[in-house]
């Protein structure tokens, strides 16, 4: 008993001060992209095909990403060999619609806080249950250390449950498998009304690395109605928790 | 021993077809039974179809592990429609079996357990060997389970969708009161298909499926990846890169290993080594993270190299976190293994017998916890192993315990090998340009992922392109070691075996 307390003090206290103080995230990380403006109709078409993953377009003339199908890949063609985008350290990408993923030179809109009624059902206390639908598991790996004492999730009075008919919403990750459309939706229907979805990840979004195999639905987005999306391979745990902060209204400023 | 039936060689090089010779069956299947007495294990084992003036065949290859040759062996056959199973005299070889079914819609005539992988459509215009309707998707789990009979006998279902944020997937328990008689497991609902969208490559895309094919081994997968481009276009990547993998390789074991052990701490109710190890296991992963960008490691490791360097001021930041970590992770594992209660709940629960694990051909933590010496970073090193890696962990009670264990002293292990990597990283470049792949060849990488060996396989068609790609996660062997651990316990230490072995849903199912 005696190691245990003196290896408890030891370890310290480790709770980050979120969201009371930004967190630091690695120089390498890559979070919210810039486009370069004025890019030459060579290069915007070289960038655009570039990309594996069909995450770039061309909108009136002006490169336009959709974070919602972006992997933040280390070695994006359209950033490193055309200059056409760069990716800054911000990690807060979470927003309320599929539209709104779609980035260009207008300013990003994050995600809003539920409505009025759902606030106040949900505002206090969120219960959800996880659904994995197909990905590779690091999207539900990086949920689950939210749980940890780093995050400290319960105190925002956010919980991951067990039964479907004890949650108000469902977090789906992966592309939704063939083999998994049907638990899915039966997971779903057995949550009770009024629910949430929460799509978090690029497979779940629009299909991620596997949108272009016939085994996978494109996300959840034809399948649900989505309340918040919230981009990434995998989505960094801070960029999780801000999602879901943002829905409830819980982020400073 | 029949020399010319098979080819010898080390794993780096590609093997062009031509110089594999073509077995008619019964050759292929003395071969491979001689091989696997003479002390081989089947490390993959695939088929891909092949146009014949009278139809189509599927050729079969079977990739052999001579473990303390360090020595691989290769056999291949023709077959079409049906075929004799080995699967009664060569265990090792059912569920590769039963991939072979379920893809062409061949039938291994006599095969004890014939049934579906991951429910898929057949890869070719088949008839189905179960019976699906064509043209529709096949349904999970729609095959015959194994049944106890008997009135005190109960079935226990649980699944797809578990109780955590963990993948899906279905376990069919046969009950006498709390004792498991039988498990059964049936999994594919994160089949993705990843084999198929290989083909006609290398792709641009591909390097990001690689490394999703199993989130949590994205090194161990890419590493594998990397090495068979490398191998079939005859280039090596440069030393100061594959060191670079090599420390990565050991992050990611060592983030996995540490969040295991709180797992299970957590699972046996002993909390402080759980919320400890959580915490730790963020910040392995965050040292990751700080090499690349991403705490999984995706980006650091490509073809012909890796993406970014281990240089400068990073090297400081390794070196003065890993030695904080160190202390943390000793402090935080040695707590519960000091622990008389933990102990208690580790020992002799979820048992496998040298024999089982063996005839199952496990590999990884499950095999070297049953006392197997199978590590490829010993046996196939490539890379910055060469020479480098000579003490593989061995445990021998093959029990919870065991696995635990293993883990534990593959942390302490890991944390030395980066100390001597870190100082031993030879300067130059990070990557160097690769060739265009050889035509005609087959090649095989394996690397020692956190699991256990994660085995690449590939062959090009006649323009160099991949015809037909194959990935074998330790997943795919290590779920039925899972299933005998639980013959004769309690229900309810199900939950304590599984963390044991924490296989991949997704690496299995691809
Ligand atoms: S980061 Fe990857 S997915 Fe995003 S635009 Fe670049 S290549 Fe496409
Ligand atoms: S979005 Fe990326 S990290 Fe998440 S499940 Fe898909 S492949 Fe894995």
């Amino acid at each position: 008993m005696l190691s245990i307390i003196r290896e408890r003090l030891r370890q310290g206290h480790r709770t980050a001060k979120y969201p009371q103080i930004e967190p630091t995230l690695p120089q390498r990380f890559r979070g919210l992209p810039r486009v370069s403006e004025n890019l030459s109709p060579q290069t915007l078409s070289a960038a655009v095909v570039s990309c594996p993953f069909a995450a770039l377009s061309d909108h009136e003339g002006e490169l336009q990403i959709d974070l919602g199908r972006c992997l933040f890949c280390a070695d994006c063609p359209a950033a490193i060999e055309y200059g056409a985008l760069t990716f800054s350290n911000d990690y807060r990408l979470a927003t309320s619609l599929r539209e709104g993923l779609l980035l260009n030179d207008e300013a990003y809109r994050l995600a809003d806080k539920l409505g009025k009624k759902m606030h106040k059902l949900f505002g206090r206390s969120l219960k959800l249950r996880q659904v994995s639908a197909g990905g590779c598991n690091a999207c539900e790996a990086d949920i689950n250390v939210l749980g940890t004492l780093v995050f400290d999730l319960g105190r925002f009075g956010i919980q991951f449950v067990a039964s479907p008919r004890h949650a108000d919403g469902m977090l789906v990750t992966g592309p939704v498998t063939e083999n998994m459309k049907s638990a899915l939706l039966d997971t779903y229907a057995a949550i009770p009304d009024p629910k949430l979805v929460i799509a978090s990840g690029a497979c779940a979004i629009a299909g991620g690395p596997f949108c272009q195999s016939p085994e996978v639905n494109h996300g959840i987005g034809n399948l649900l109605s989505v309340d918040l999306y919230i981009p990434g391979c995998p989505p960094h745990p801070y960029t999780v928790l801000d999602g879901l902060l943002r829905l409830l209204g819980k982020t400073p400023g | 021993m029949n020399h010319a039936t098979l080819v010898r060689f080390r794993h780096g090089f590609g093997v062009p077809l031509a110089d594999i010779p073509q077995l008619s069956y019964d050759e292929f299947r003395e071969s491979l039974l001689e091989e696997v007495t003479a002390d081989a294990r089947v490390a993959a084992y695939f088929g891909r179809p092949v146009s014949q003036n009278n139809g189509e065949e599927i050729e079969i290859f079977a990739i052999l592990a001579h473990d303390w040759r360090g020595e691989l062996a290769l056999l291949r056959t023709r077959v079409s429609g049906s075929f004799p199973s080995l699967t009664l005299e060569c265990p090792q070889l059912h569920l590769f079996e039963r991939e072979l079914a379920e893809q062409f819609g061949l039938h291994p005539e006599g095969h004890p357990w014939l049934k579906p992988v991951r429910f898929h459509r057949p890869w070719l215009e088949v008839d189905d060997i179960w019976g699906r309707p064509q043209g529709e998707h096949p349904i999970p789990r729609d095959m015959e389970f194994y049944r106890v009979e008997g009135e005190e006998v109960h079935e226990v279902a649980v699944g797809p969708v578990h109780a955590g944020v963990i993948e899906p997937g279905h376990f069919r328990f046969q009950c006498h009161g709390e004792e498991v008689m039988h498990l059964e497991i049936s999994l594919g609902y994160q089949h993705r298909g990843i084999e198929q969208m290989l083909i006609g490559g290398p792709h641009p895309a591909a390097i990001y499926q690689v490394e999703a094919a199993a989130g949590d081994t994205s090194i161990g997968h890419a590493t594998a990846y990397s090495q068979l481009l490398e191998s079939l276009a005859y280039s090596a990547p440069p030393p100061r890169a594959q060191t670079i993998r090599a420390i990565a390789l050991e992050l990611e074991r060592l983030a996995n290993h540490v969040g295991d052990i709180g797992a299970l701490a957590g699972d046996v109710g002993f909390l402080p080594t759980a919320s400890f190890c959580g915490r730790l296991r963020g910040d392995y992963l965050n040292l990751t993270a700080e090499l690349c960008g991403s705490r999984f490691g995706r980006g650091l490791v490509r073809p012909g190299g890796v993406g970014f360097d281990l240089n400068g001021a990073l090297l400081q930041t390794f070196s003065t976190r890993l030695k904080g970590l160190e202390r943390d992770t000793r402090g935080a594992i040695d707590l519960c293994f000091d622990s008389p209660s933990v102990l208690a709940r580790f020992e002799g629960t979820g048992t496998v017998s040298t024999d089982d694990a063996e005839a199952l051909g496990l590999v990884g933590v499950a095999a070297r916890a049953c006392g197997l010496v199978r590590d490829s970073r010993l046996h196939h090193p490539l890379g910055s192993w060469a020479g480098g890696f000579d003490t593989p962990v061995i445990e021998l009670d093959g029990d919870v315990f065991a696995r635990s264990n293993i883990r534990r002293r593959e942390v302490y292990a890991s944390l030395e090998l980066i100390k001597q990597l870190l100082k031993r990283l030879p300067a130059g470049e990070i990557s160097s340009p690769l060739g265009s792949l050889a035509p005609d060849s087959l090649a095989v990488a394996l690397c020692e992922g956190w699991r256990g060996e994660v085995v690449h396989a590939a062959i090009t068609d006649s323009e160099g392109r991949i015809g037909r790609y194959k990935i074998v996660d330790p997943s795919f062997h290590n779920w039925s070691g899972l299933a005998m651990a639980l013959r004769g316990q309690q229900i309810s230490d199900f939950p304590l075996c599984n963390k044991s072995f924490n296989l991949s849903y997704c690496g299995f199912d691809l």
